[in-house]
Order: structure tokens, then sequence, then C-alpha cells
């Protein structure tokens, strides 16, 4: 304990540092994710292609794809930027089926009837079927950050550091103090990011605040 | 780079020996392989009986949980804690194993459960109402029926497993994840990506191989393939989340 009392002020700024590397790839994937996955809803033919190769980008380890980011970039191995790129393709990979099955959830009737009062494309897009959606969506991004936060942690290794600096030092250097406050802060990180999904999501949401939250595309 | 890359993939001394790919590919198979029957003996019978039983439901919502650790942390703080406990080759290889399994048994019980869960409650009574017992239900009309749920944390825990089996190489663990530890460790950029590339194919072809699986082993009843008269409801392909 004495440990991490000592190091309060190095354990905030890899935690920002943290935060950064796993939040950037959070919404820059939500980006790309929500016209991919429209296009994968809009003509199903599409689906089966997006999905299976989104997921085979998902099987590859994460030290092997940040280690393979500067083949792909040109950057150094060093460079941030491998792990915010190999993190987006991650969140990518895990997001466009769940903007799919948000889609797919909003009730056929209610589409109809924001298309019989004459709202078409982009309007009933972005005016019905994408706020419908985002009980779900918002259920994807939180498994999407929970798993960011832990994968980051492993950029340690190449020699990009966040909280999972604590770790690697605290193995090495055999500091368990060091440890635990890295295994306790990813872990606080994944429950700050949860919530702020949550409230994000609740606040887009006003006419679910009575009820019960939705059950569907809730993590496995 | 690339030439550097496919140079070092090429080159005859990496393709023998104690350090050699081939050897380095049989250990990471051998760890994958013992980690997934361990994890596959806890945990499947144990979704089985949650999904079929529905009790003990916050085992399910406790191993996803246990998910949000750091898996490096996990994979630190057991070295530490056990590997001086134990002697040999055992100290760096058995927290490694433990970590292993401990991560891979969320995915396939949540995958058994979820399968169990989803069957068709109607095609559950009708198995009773046929005289079936608990035990034939399940294995006859369950099981099958819960086969691509189940597959898929089969699929999550066995990626995992590859993921997580190349970082434990950082605790002395052998397998391919050597050549990206060792690599990174003496700034040999071209056995690094090597490594790289070889767990990165080796993902892939365990991806494929069990997707190649699950196509065989699920009843066509299940897939589209074959639909009864009455156009039997058909559970669409639902994954079971996982990270690495």
């Amino acid at each position: 304990m004495t440990w991490i009392q000592d190091h309060l002020g190095l354990i905030g700024s890899l935690a920002v540092r943290h935060a950064v590397l796993a939040g950037i790839p959070l919404l820059l994937g939500l980006v790309v994710s929500l016209p991919l996955g429209w296009l994968a809803h809009r003509y199903r033919r599409l689906a089966p292609v997006a999905l299976a190769g989104t997921g085979l980008l998902y099987t590859i380890p994460s030290l092997a794809l940040f280690i393979l980011m500067p083949l792909l970039l040109g950057t150094k191995i060093l460079n941030p930027i491998n792990v915010v790129a190999a993190m987006t393709i991650y969140t990518i990979a895990l997001l466009v089926r769940t903007v799919v099955d948000g889609l797919d959830s909003v009730p056929k009737d209610v589409d109809a009837a924001a298309l019989a009062m004459g709202l078409t494309g982009l309007r009933r897009l972005l005016g019905v079927q994408l706020p419908l959606a985002i009980p779900v969506i918002a259920a994807g991004l939180r498994v999407a950050a929970v798993s960011n936060v832990s994968i980051v942690s492993v950029a340690s290794i190449i020699g990009v550091s966040q909280l999972g600096d604590l770790l690697v030092d605290g193995y090495n250097r055999d500091i368990p103090g060091a440890l635990w406050a890295g295994i306790i802060g990813c872990l606080a990180l994944a429950l700050l990011f949860d919530i702020v999904i949550q409230v994000v999501a609740r606040l887009l949401t006003p006419w679910r605040a009575s009820t019960k939250p939705a059950a569907a595309g809730a993590p496995a | 780079m690339i030439t550097s890359i496919w140079a070092w993939l090429r080159d005859p001394a990496h393709w023998s020996g104690a350090d050699g790919i081939p050897t380095r590919l049989a250990e990471h198979l051998g760890y994958t392989a013992i980690v997934m029957v361990l994890a596959a003996a806890i945990a499947l019978p144990l979704g089985l009986y949650v999904g079929h039983s529905g009790r003990a439901r916050w085992l399910i919502t406790a191993a996803n949980a246990a998910r949000a650790v750091p898996t490096l942390g996990l994979l630190f703080a057991l070295s530490l804690w056990l590997g001086p406990k134990l002697s040999g080759d055992l100290a760096f290889s058995a927290p490694s194993i433990i970590v292993l399994v401990l991560l891979a048994i969320p995915p396939l019980l949540a995958g058994a459960y979820a399968g169990v869960e989803a069957v068709d409650p109607a095609a559950r009574d009708a198995a009773k109402g046929m005289g079936m017992q608990p035990a034939q239900v399940l294995r006859s009309v369950e099981l099958p029926v819960a086969l691509p749920l189940l597959l898929s944390g089969v699929r999550a825990a066995l990626l995992q497993v590859i993921a997580t089996a190349t970082i434990a190489a950082y605790v002395g663990l052998g397998g391919l994840g050597r050549y990206l530890i060792d690599g990174l460790a003496t700034g040999d950029y071209a056995a690094t990506a090597g490594g790289a590339l070889l767990v990165a194919g080796l993902a892939l072809a365990a991806d494929l191989l069990l997707a190649a699986l699950t196509r065989a082993v699920v009843s066509p009843g299940l897939t589209g393939k074959y639909r009864g008269a009455d156009g039997v409801d058909i559970p669409g392909r639902t994954d079971v989340a996982f990270e690495r």
C-alpha cells in the first residue's frame, strides 16, 4: 500500500495514457463501425462478408498485431499510433456486428411508421433507427471498452507506456505494490469506461428512463 | 524490412533444433491442447448444468466480471507468487498453464450456458412428453441445439489461449511467443515480426479449423440447410464475446 501512496503521481499519469490509448480507438472504431454496420444491415448480402472479415481481424493475437503494425503503417515500433491503430481494428471487429444487431433490433412497425410520415434515407436513419439501436450498440461498446482496457496493458511489452508498465515493473523488479496498482488501476479504468458508456446511453435514450434496462444484446 | 523478415522465416537454421520453428510450434500447440482439455473438463459440464437446471447463474456473472482483470496482471501476479514455490521447468510453465486455464473458462462457461439456455422450451417439453429422462433430454435435445453457441465459446477460448500463451513467453513459457519476446529484448525486428506472423497464422488457422468443425458437427436442422414443413425456428448465429 505504501508503494501505491508514494507513486500516486506516476499511477495517475499512466492511467491517463491508458485511458487515451483505450478510449480513442473506441471512438474511432464506433465512427467506422456505424457506416459499415449500416451497409451490412441495409444490403443483407454484404453482412456475412463484413462480419467474417472483421471477425478474422479479431483472431490476430494482440502482441502479434502490435508488432506487425509498423509494417502496415511504416511507423517506428515505439510509436503509440501502432497501439491506437491495432485497438481500433479490434474495436471495429467487435462493433460492426453490434451495429448490425442494433439496427436489426429496431421494431419493423416503428420503421414503417417513420417511412409513412415521410422520413427517408438519412433522416430516418439518424432520427429513428439509430436512436432506437442505441441500447444494443451501447452494450457492444461496453464489451469493447472492457476488452480494450485489458488489451492495452500488453503494449508495455513493446515499450508503449501506460498502466501495463506497473505490471511489467512489478514483475521484473518484484514489487507487489506496483503489480497491484496496475491490476487495480486497469479494473478501475474498465469500470469507469463502463459507467460513462451507460450514463451517455441513458442520456441519449431518455424514453427508457423509467423502464427496465434493455436485455437485448447484453454482454454474453 | 519485409525482405529481412522473409529471410528470417526462410533461414534453414530457424527450422531445426530446440529453438527451431517446428519445436516452438509443437510447444505452442501442446500448451494450447493441455489448457483447452483442462478448461473444457471444468467449464463445459458446469455451463451445461447451470443452463439445464437454471441454478447457480451467479457463476456465469462472476466468470464474466472476472474477465475485466487484465490478462497481463493475472499472469505476472501468479508467476511471482507461485514461481518461487516450484522448481525446475515447472516454475515457469505451471503458473502460465494455470492462468491460461483460468482465462479459457469464462468463454467456455458462457458458451455452454447460453447454448442450453437458448433451447426452445417447447422442444424441451416435447422431449419430456416423449418420455425422455432428464439426462436424455440434455444429451439428445439440449446439447445438439446448444452446439453452435457452445462451439463459439470454444472458439473464443481457443483464440484467447493461443494469444495469451504468446504473451506468457515473457514469464518463461516456451512456444512461438519466444521469438516475439526474445526478438524484442535483443532488438531483432526480423525475428520479432517473423514470430508475430507465425502466431497470427496459427490463430487464423485455428479459427478456420474450428469454423469447419462447427459446420461439420452442427445438426442440419439448426443451420437452415434443412427446414421442417412447419418452418422450425432457427436460432441465429450468436458469438460469445471474448478478449485477449
